[in-house]
Parts: structure tokens; C-alpha cells; sequence
């Protein structure tokens, strides 16, 4: 029973780390950019999640409806102000300068909030529980992997069934045909980037939720979705919450051995599903 | 009827090659005007230059009265520029019907279902309803052309630039793609055709221009011009006189 704990555990867990990477593999489906800056936008969400509890009193679920708005206008700004300059033929500039913006990010959340780690105070949320057949849920990573499969529905349908889904998968299939079609590729970018830190912005609050955090924690929170979005497949959203999924069982089964192991573990059943498949588990397929 | 694309003194260089010389010519409302000249004669560059995919180094693009010289490739898209590939570029990821939706909701500006029924439409002209949601990445080579042409047609152009679309098609292929061009021609759309095939130019046509080096070397009306001395030079291979 143990064991199947860690499993259902880690499961939940991975909702989580499918939010972290969700975001990540929406950019990069739709422009070919590599957002390195993506772990510190997570943390830059949740103490803006911070900001806005402590200033009005609200629940940070309730913190949503100002943070989520707040960092799709930041996104679009971000996209059109700067990382559009950046998109071309070589991949290059938009890693330096994502890495850039990484680094100032930290700073500018060190100089703002200081090194202490922080909460948000999400009340009788955070131990809420019930059992179900012999196993205790926690309410917040049951809401959290809800919350992601919805999130990925989401993305998928809006990618598949609407005017501006089609217009991602014409930017993303030919960018110098879409621009002769009436497309600006700028434009549908920055609304990428807007709807990906969107995503980002509900990662981080439930982060927030879930685990203190400090200006310094966004390279680790990178690289899990990295790794969720590469065992999932680059370009497939489903993948990206089995990725998660994978990644968040490692971790709480190797956890279950050895305390100790737990992050390790994550990495060497990434490195494993690298050495065996490495385009991924369900790499888009392409033509 | 008046002059729906004005090109004036267009030049572009890559270097030292020159692809377009001083190009200068003047289309009419509802004309067919037909391209020809050799490989690398600058035919593809000059309809880069027209959709605004390249900007020129000196002289002027006018569409519909305006000098859209400054304007990007998705601007004159609105202002009803389409073009088809010599290659065809298909989003091959897509369904035919969602690239069609692509032109006709971006480039033309409709909506809905209204969007939708005129797909339809194209895609019963061009002859491609059957294969509405198959992956344009499985298209043959005819429907691949086809899907060019329907690309082209949901946008809604006033002008529309086919870039060697009767190229590689067998005989029979290619008589049922003149008859769908003569008919978009005859619905009053102002075409510019680049052709090597040129029985299958001259049948849609009304005057003929022949491009080389980036030069117009002759213009006129089509059969003049294909039993012209210069074009016979060029087209047997012989150095034009030097």
C-alpha cells in the first residue's frame, strides 16, 4: 500500500510539474523558442500571488483572477517588446537572452522580497484531506492535477478547434507562408507567450501553495518542466502531463527508497527515457 | 478599369546578382499578363518583390492606386495580394480545409460560417472537396498544386501571382487546371502567370512579358512575342547578342 501511495502521490505531483512545462511546450511549439527564463516567470507569478494576498486579504485561488491577467500582459509586452527581436534562423540569441532576463528576474526578486522564502497562506486548503480506498488524498494536489488536465484540455482544444488555434499551427508549420496568408506572425507570438505565462501564473500560485519559495528557486522548477516536456515529446500537450506524470512518480518512489533520492531519481528516469526514446514518448508526429 | 499594379524602376541585387533591373511594367484591372524567361531570370524574385517578401533596393510597388513599397507581406496579403508557389508550401500539418481556412479568415477577413461555406465554395472550383480533411502533407503533387490555388483564391485577391503551377502536372492534369484558372480569371480576378508550360500560358493570357537577368526584354501581345527573334534566342539557349 505504500508503494501504491507513492505512485497515486507522485501521480498528483506530476499535475503540478505538467502546469511548470505546459507553458514551456506551448512556446516552443508554436515559435521554436526556448524559454530559459520560464523557471523564474513560474517564481516571478507567485510572489506576485503574494503581492496581491497580503495587500487585499484574498484567498490565492482568488489571487488567480489578478495574477493570471497580470502576467498575459507581461507576456505579450515580453514577446513583442523583446523576444520577437530575437526569433530567427539561429536558436542562439533567444536562449542568451532568455538567460539574461532569467538573471534579472532573480535579482529583481531579491532586491523586491528579500532571500527569505515565502508562502502563500491558502487556510484549511493546504492539509485538507480524504481517504479513498485505503489511501489520503491532500485536496490541494487532487485540485492541482484537476487543474492541469484541465489546463492541457484547454490548450489542446484551443489549438485544434479555434480561429486562433489554426493560427498557431500556420505560424508553426511555415512562418513566411502564414505572413503571406495575412498572418502576423508578431502578433499571434505575443498572444503565444501571453496565454503561455498565463498557464504560468496558475503553476505558480499552486507552487506558492504547495512548497515555500525564494527568489533563487525558478532554474530548478526549469529544468522539471524541461524534463516533463522532452520525456512527453516535444509539441505533444498530452505528453507533456504524462512527462509530468513520469517525472513526479520517479521522484516520490525514489523518495519512498531514500529520502535522500528524490530529485535524483527524477533525473535518472529522464536520462533513462532520453537514452531509449530520445525524441520523447509521444513526439508530435511530423511530416 | 484602371492600373491595379504598378511597378516602378524595382531593382534588387544579392550581391552581385542582379534579380531584378530596373523592372518597370504596369498591369490593368482583370488582365492576364503572362511571365516567361530563363531559370534564375529573377520571375520568382520579382513576385517575392510584389507580395513583399523582399524589399527592393530603389524604385516602387504600387497596388490598387497605393504605393504599398514600405508595406509587409501580411499588410498587401489584406490589401488582396495572393500568390501560389512554384513549390508548393502547404502547412502540411493542417487539413486542406483548415488551410484554406487559414486564407480566408486571416488574409480575406471573414468569419464563422460565412468563412466556412466560402471554403467550401473554392474547394468545389478547385476540385479538391474530397479531400477537405485529409492532411495537406499527403497530397500529390496535382493536389498539392491545387491546394496552392485554393490558398490563393480564399484570400480573395484582386491579384493573383501563380508561380509555375502548371509545372510537372501531366497533360490531362494540366488541361483541367487551365480551365479552373480561365474560369477565376473570367470571375474578374487580375492574374499574373509565371509559365515554362507555354501552350498552357498562352491559352489564358492577353499579352506576354519575357524576363531575363532581372530585365524585361520584350512586351507584347503573346504569339508576337513567342516568334519574336530575341525570345527564339534565349529559349534555343544561344548567348543574346552581346
Amino acid at each position: 500500500m505504500d508503494w501504491l501511495n507513492a505512485v497515486v502521490q507522485g501521480t498528483l505531483l506530476g499535475g503540478l510539474y505538467a502546469l511548470f512545462a505546459a507553458g514551456l511546450s506551448l512556446i516552443f511549439g508554436v515559435m521554436r523558442l526556448v524559454n530559459i527564463g520560464h523557471g523564474d516567470l513560474i517564481v516571478l507569478a507567485a510572489y506576485l500571488g503574494l503581492t496581491v494576498t497580503t495587500a487585499t486579504g484574498m484567498h490565492p485561488l482568488f489571487a488567480l483572477i489578478v495574477v493570471v491577467p497580470t502576467m498575459a500582459v507581461i507576456g505579450y509586452v515580453l514577446q513583442r517588446g523583446l523576444l520577437n527581436q530575437t526569433l530567427g534562423d539561429d536558436l542562439l540569441p533567444p536562449l542568451l537572452v532568455t538567460f539574461g532576463l532569467s538573471v534579472i528576474l532573480q535579482n529583481g526578486l531579491l532586491e523586491i522580497y528579500s532571500a527569505d522564502p515565502q508562502k502563500l497562506e491558502a487556510g484549511a486548503l493546504e492539509t485538507a484531506s480524504f481517504a479513498v480506498g485505503g489511501l489520503n488524498l491532500g485536496v490541494l494536489p487532487v485540485l492541482t492535477f484537476a487543474v492541469a488536465v484541465a489546463v492541457i484540455w484547454g490548450l489542446q482544444w484551443t489549438f485544434y478547434h479555434t480561429a486562433l488555434g489554426r493560427a498557431f499551427r500556420a505560424v508553426s508549420d511555415n512562418q513566411d507562408i502564414a505572413q503571406l496568408m495575412g498572418l502576423n506572425r508578431r502578433h499571434i507570438f505575443g498572444v503565444a507567450m501571453a496565454l503561455a505565462l498565463g498557464v504560468t501564473a496558475i503553476a505558480g500560485i499552486l507552487l506558492g501553495i504547495r512548497t515555500s519559495f525564494d527568489p533563487s528557486i525558478g532554474g530548478g522548477r526549469l529544468i522539471f518542466g524541461f524534463e516533463a516536456v522532452i520525456i512527453g515529446g516535444l509539441g505533444n500537450l498530452w505528453g507533456t502531463l504524462a512527462g509530468g506524470v513520469i517525472l513526479g512518480v520517479a521522484q516520490t518512489v525514489g523518495a519512498k527508497i531514500d529520502p535522500g533520492w528524490q530529485v535524483l531519481s527524477g533525473h535518472i528516469a529522464f536520462l533513462i527515457i532520453l537514452a531509449i526514446r530520445p525524441n520523447g514518448l509521444f513526439p508530435r508526429i511530423s511530416a | 478599369m484602371g492600373s491595379i499594379l504598378k511597378l516602378d524602376r524595382l531593382s534588387k541585387a544579392f550581391g552581385a546578382v542582379t534579380v531584378a533591373d530596373a523592372l518597370s511594367y504596369d498591369v490593368q484591372q482583370g488582365e492576364a499578363l503572362g511571365v516567361i524567361g530563363p531559370n534564375g531570370a529573377g520571375k520568382t524574385s520579382m513576385f517575392n518583390l510584389i507580395t513583399g517578401t523582399l524589399s527592393p533596393n530603389s524604385g516602387k510597388v504600387e497596388f490598387a492606386g497605393q504605393n504599398v513599397t514600405k508595406w509587409n507581406a501580411a499588410r498587401r496579403s489584406h490589401a488582396g495580394v495572393a500568390r501560389s508557389f512554384q513549390v508548393p508550401q502547404p502547412f502540411s500539418g493542417m487539413t486542406v480545409f483548415e488551410n484554406a481556412m487559414i486564407a480566408a479568415t486571416q488574409s480575406a477577413g471573414l468569419h464563422g460560417h460565412e468563412a466556412e461555406r466560402f471554403c467550401l465554395e473554392v474547394l468545389e472550383q478547385t476540385e479538391l472537396l474530397p479531400k477537405a480533411n485529409v492532411l495537406a502533407g499527403s497530397l500529390t503533387l496535382l493536389e498539392r498544386k491545387r491546394l496552392e490555388l485554393t490558398r490563393a483564391l480564399c484570400a480573395k485577391p484582386k491579384l493573383l501571382l501563380l508561380d509555375e503551377i502548371a509545372g510537372g502536372l501531366t497533360e490531362g492534369e494540366c488541361a483541367s487546371l487551365v480551365q479552373t484558372i480561365k474560369d477565376i480569371h473570367a470571375s474578374g480576378v487580375t492574374i499574373i502567370w509565371i509559365e515554362h508550360v507555354v501552350h498552357a500560358l498562352l491559352e489564358v493570357v492577353d499579352r506576354l512579358i519575357v524576363i531575363d537577368f532581372g530585365k524585361k526584354i520584350a512586351e507584347g501581345e503573346p504569339h508576337a512575342i513567342m516568334n519574336s527573334p530575341e525570345v527564339k534566342e534565349i529559349y534555343l539557349g544561344i548567348e543574346a547578342d552581346a
